[in-house]
């Protein structure tokens, strides 16, 4: 009955809202089903687990051809929201409200809380060393929880056997 | 002790396919087939609440449900429960595969 254990590796890469929640979502979900589950934080990714961004990660909607009027409700069939109205102060901030009101909904827990429910479940969680020197950070500059400062061949090393889900 | 589940009817993936037909009794058996030996008041706690709550709604609760509704840590949940809770949990309580992501 017993097969050999799978395991599975996100690379997050992106710093915004939207995209910090596929890793989330699938890794919380590979956990739940008894998958190990490493994940690796590089360059923007970096937002996640550094302590004064994660509560903040944001969803611009300039030159996002995907974010139309009709998410905020309004009958505009797939009209986009108009670039030109994108730049204006506060839109950032309104669409990631926005965006955090609509991931609520279907129950799902800001990205600090969940982070934290899969490091409890057991996830192992690092940082990409090149993009912790571009970026003059230091370990305890990311939450609790981040086992390590990784070199690319480390993590090549300890995902050895693992399916690799890049974002 | 198999005889518990002589009558008791599974689909292909295992899960209980009518949760009426469920007994404590058979909760202790599937739990030893899931590798859990002995099913604690914390168990049961956990067992308890997805049976109300599935009965209920007819789906097996997410795992946060779980955590939120119990009160039970997400790092006690996966350790009453080890190797992937998810489904292992639903199976011991008679019902169907859990349907959501979270």
């Amino acid at each position: 009955m017993e097969s050999e254990q799978r395991r599975i590796a996100f690379i997050c890469s992106k710093g915004d809202l939207d995209m910090a929640y596929p890793a989330l979502v699938m890794g919380w979900a590979a956990l739940g089903n008894g998958i190990d589950v490493t994940v690796f934080f590089t360059f923007w990714g970096m937002d996640m687990i550094s302590k004064d961004r994660q509560k903040h990660l944001e969803l611009a909607p300039v030159a996002n051809t995907s974010m139309k009027m009709r998410l905020m409700g309004l009958p505009t069939g797939t009209l986009g929201i108009p670039n030109l109205m994108g730049i204006l102060p506060g839109m950032t901030a309104f669409t990631s409200w926005f965006m955090k009101k609509k991931i609520a909904k279907v129950g799902a827990p800001p990205v600090d809380e969940y982070l934290q429910m899969m490091v409890d479940a057991g996830a192992h969680l690092y940082a990409c060393k090149m993009s912790v020197d571009m970026f003059g950070l230091k370990k305890e500059d990311f939450v609790e929880g981040v086992e390590d400062i990784v070199t690319a061949s480390d993590f090549m090393d300890m995902t050895e056997g693992s399916q690799i889900i890049f974002i | 002790m198999s005889d518990l589940v002589k009558d008791v009817a599974f689909n292909a993936e295992g899960y209980m396919i009518d949760a009426k037909q469920w007994s404590r009794e058979i909760a202790e058996f599937l739990a030893k087939l899931e590798g859990i030996e002995v099913l604690t008041p914390d168990h049961w706690k956990i067992i308890d609440f997805c049976r109300t709550t599935g009965l209920a709604s007819g789906k097996a609760p997410t795992l946060r449900q779980i955590t939120v509704g119990t009160g039970i840590s997400t790092k006690d949940l996966f350790a009453l429960f080890p190797k992937g809770p998810a489904k292992k949990v639903a199976k011991i309580a008679g019902l169907g595969k859990p349907e959501g992501c979270v």
